[in-house]
């Protein structure tokens, strides 16, 4: 049982104020993922909450007690560690012993916890070794085995799979997603990673310039983005922007840019109507273009000349200039589409997304 | 198009000897040939040339013959070569202690983060960089019976009523001098092994403190272990210099009182230089050799041992 809330955290250094009044409850044994850009301030929510950075201004609550001075071995937490911090003198065994080591457990204690986590991580056969004679994965695996045999209230990752090559962050990815469902522990998870963030999270928060953007489930984010960041940021290939305006159009708001006119649905138009005249960003998945057909009703439907063709193999993006916009659209593998054609598209009514110009938040 | 007819000419010309370059034995004879002569002119000969010396009945102005071990066996019974085998090792094992334990110390602190760290390290530096001999000087003025620096500031706080005769007592002596040789090794010490400590990752710092280790576990357990290679090579040179040290006792006390502070390079210099006999120098300087030669060995062997596992 271990809840984690941060109340109005804030965190400078010198004159850069680098976490900005976060205010965030984690919930027991869920697997809460900071994710954004480098520099915005989720490693260093982290640490503090490892309390390896003092906070500035705010609080910090384990469960019911304020952890703000509290230093980190009182804490009930474990960390790994982006270069996994294991100690190089020392063998895989000793690595994983020495936090109960030195938090005086029995000795026949601390063997049956290594030899736990050895078992579910299944490095048994690399207690003897040393972290140089180990690989990338496998020297990952003893630095989650040093937080599993304590038994923490709360995981903290910083970044733990971005040293590993793309094959095997994967494979490690699904392994820490079961892990969690196994161990059912509060974990606190920091990447830059939004597959990552997507794929592990519970719930993710997503952090810009030290500012939380959005806080929700996985799909949430993805959506209904609460701003442009966000929808930039969660989705891969990234959501398509184009600048427009919103105007009437024979009693309906339209998205007009030059070349482009996208009709807007149901409450969406309700909510663009208030801002007719207005300039906004109007956002689009490439999942969410197809080819257009009869069914597609042609308020939704626009013009491209397609500029380049990917083949990915499972789909095909089109890189395509729809008026002054540049539009990605993955469609159909089967699809025989060459460079230079021009093709009628259409889109998702029901997927649009529209942005304040001004303030980047969603309409 | 003369330059190049030229170098072409010239490039035909000396292929053979290059060509034998090609040759591996050849060429690393080639390549090691400055450093073997260099070493041999002036590292070799001089240690062969000494070894004769000390078998031999040299003297200043006086050639002298062949007499086997007779010096060794002379010196072996001088009580004053005693004790100067006995203060070399004391003068180097206190030194070194006290050397490491406050350059250790020094690199801890140096190591945080705090306003003037450049300058405050370059400081650091100072007793290292001043020429001994110049550094040896002013301490021995703050050492003088007369005029010591130290005597008076004494007095005024009312510690003492009487001068203390720093470098005329034989065991004050030995004292300064190991205070002015720590003085001036201190620094070495502490910048190597800050060196040293900033290899050590703060992540390390950071999940033993997470681990539950408190900072002296840390020490213990996180940064010594780590920092032991560069701490074995420190201590090594140190002592292979201290050991071997002349300048600060020749200039502090020049042996005495009544020969309590020599050292084998003074004695050897004493005996050699000063009353002529050259044959019995070379000797004590020999002597030196077999105890250097075993310290080396055993810290070579534990920083083998220390780097390898």
């Amino acid at each position: 049982m271990a809840e984690v809330s941060l109340h109005k955290l804030n965190k400078k250094f010198d004159t850069t104020h680098v976490v900005k009044d976060v205010d965030l409850k984690i919930r027991d044994k869920e697997f809460m993922v900071f994710v954004g850009p480098s520099g915005c301030g989720k490693t260093t929510t982290l640490r503090m909450i490892a309390g390896l950075e003092a906070i500035t201004t705010g609080e910090i609550r384990i469960d019911d007690r304020v952890v703000n001075e509290v230093p980190p071995m009182d804490r009930d937490i474990a960390m790994v560690f982006q270069n996994y911090a294991l100690y190089p003198h020392m063998s895989v065994a000793s690595n994983l012993a020495f936090g109960l080591k030195m938090r005086k457990f029995e000795k026949a204690e601390i063997e049956k916890r290594i030899n736990n986590a050895a078992s579910i991580l299944g490095i048994e056969s690399l207690l003897q070794r040393k972290p140089r004679q180990l690989s990338g994965g496998q020297r990952q695996r003893v630095a989650l085995g040093r937080a599993i045999v304590r038994d923490p209230k709360v995981f903290l990752f910083d970044e733990p799979l971005s040293n590993l090559d793309a094959k095997l962050r994967v494979q490690m990815r699904v392994e820490l997603k079961k892990l969690h469902e196994r161990l059912a522990v509060t974990s606190v998870y920091v990447t830059h990673d939004q597959v990552e963030a997507m794929t592990l999270g519970d719930r993710v928060v997503v952090m810009k310039d030290g500012v939380v953007q959005q806080v929700g489930e996985p799909l949430e984010l993805y959506n209904t983005p609460a701003n442009r960041f966000v929808a930039g940021f969660i989705g891969s290939p990234a959501m398509n922007f184009a600048d427009v305006t919103l105007v009437e159009n024979g009693g309906k708001p339209v998205a007009e840019a030059p070349g482009l006119r996208i009709g807007l649905p149901g409450e969406l138009a309700t909510r663009a109507r208030a801002k007719t005249g207005r300039k906004a960003t109007l956002g689009i998945r490439p999942e969410d273009i197809h080819i257009a057909t009869a069914a597609d009703a042609p308020e939704y439907c626009f013009d491209a000349a397609v500029e380049v063709v990917e083949q990915l193999g499972s789909e095909i993006l089109l890189d395509m200039r729809a008026g002054a916009a540049l539009m990605v659209a993955s469609v159909e593998p089967t699809l025989r589409v060459r460079a230079h054609d021009n093709l009628k598209l259409a889109l998702k009514p029901e997927r649009l997304h529209l942005f304040d110009a001004e303030t980047e938040a969603a309409i | 198009m003369a330059v190049t007819a030229l170098s072409a000419a010239e490039s035909k010309r000396l292929s053979p000897r290059l060509r034998k370059l090609e040759d591996e034995r050849w060429l690393a004879m080639a390549l090691l040939a400055p450093t073997a002569i260099l070493l041999g002119l002036f590292i070799a000969y001089p240690f062969f040339e000494g070894v004769l010396l000390s078998l031999s009945s040299t003297r200043v102005g006086q050639p002298g013959e062949f007499v086997g071990l007779k010096n060794f066996h002379k010196i072996w019974d001088d009580s004053i070569f005693r004790t100067t085998v006995w203060n070399t090792f004391w003068y180097t094992g206190v030194t070194t202690v006290f050397k490491l334990a406050l350059g250790l110390w020094l690199a801890i602190l140096l190591n945080r983060h705090f306003r003037g760290k450049a300058i405050i390290r370059a400081f650091i530096l100072l007793p290292f960089i001043i020429p001994t001999v110049l550094s040896t000087f002013a301490w021995k003025w703050m050492f003088d019976p007369t005029f010591s620096v130290i005597n008076w500031t004494l007095f005024q706080l009312g510690l003492i009523t009487t001068r203390i005769n720093w470098l005329g007592d034989p065991d004050l002596a030995m004292t300064s001098i190991i205070v002015i040789n720590i003085w001036r090794g201190v620094p070495f010490f502490a910048i190597t092994l800050l060196a040293g400590l900033q290899t050590i990752s703060p992540e390390l710092h950071e999940a033993a403190a997470i681990d539950g280790a408190r900072p002296w576990a840390r020490f213990w357990h996180v940064t010594w272990p780590l920092l032991m290679p560069v701490t074995l090579v420190v201590v090594l040179f140190s002592v292979i210099q201290t050991f071997a040290d002349f300048q600060l006792v020749y200039v502090m006390t020049g042996g005495g009182p009544a020969n309590a502070t020599h050292l084998f390079a003074t004695y050897a210099y004493q005996l050699g230089i000063g009353t002529g006999l050259l044959s019995e120098g070379a000797a004590i300087s020999l002597a030196m050799f077999p105890f250097l030669f075993v310290i080396v060995v055993v810290q070579l062997l534990y920083i083998r041992r220390v780097e390898t596992r």
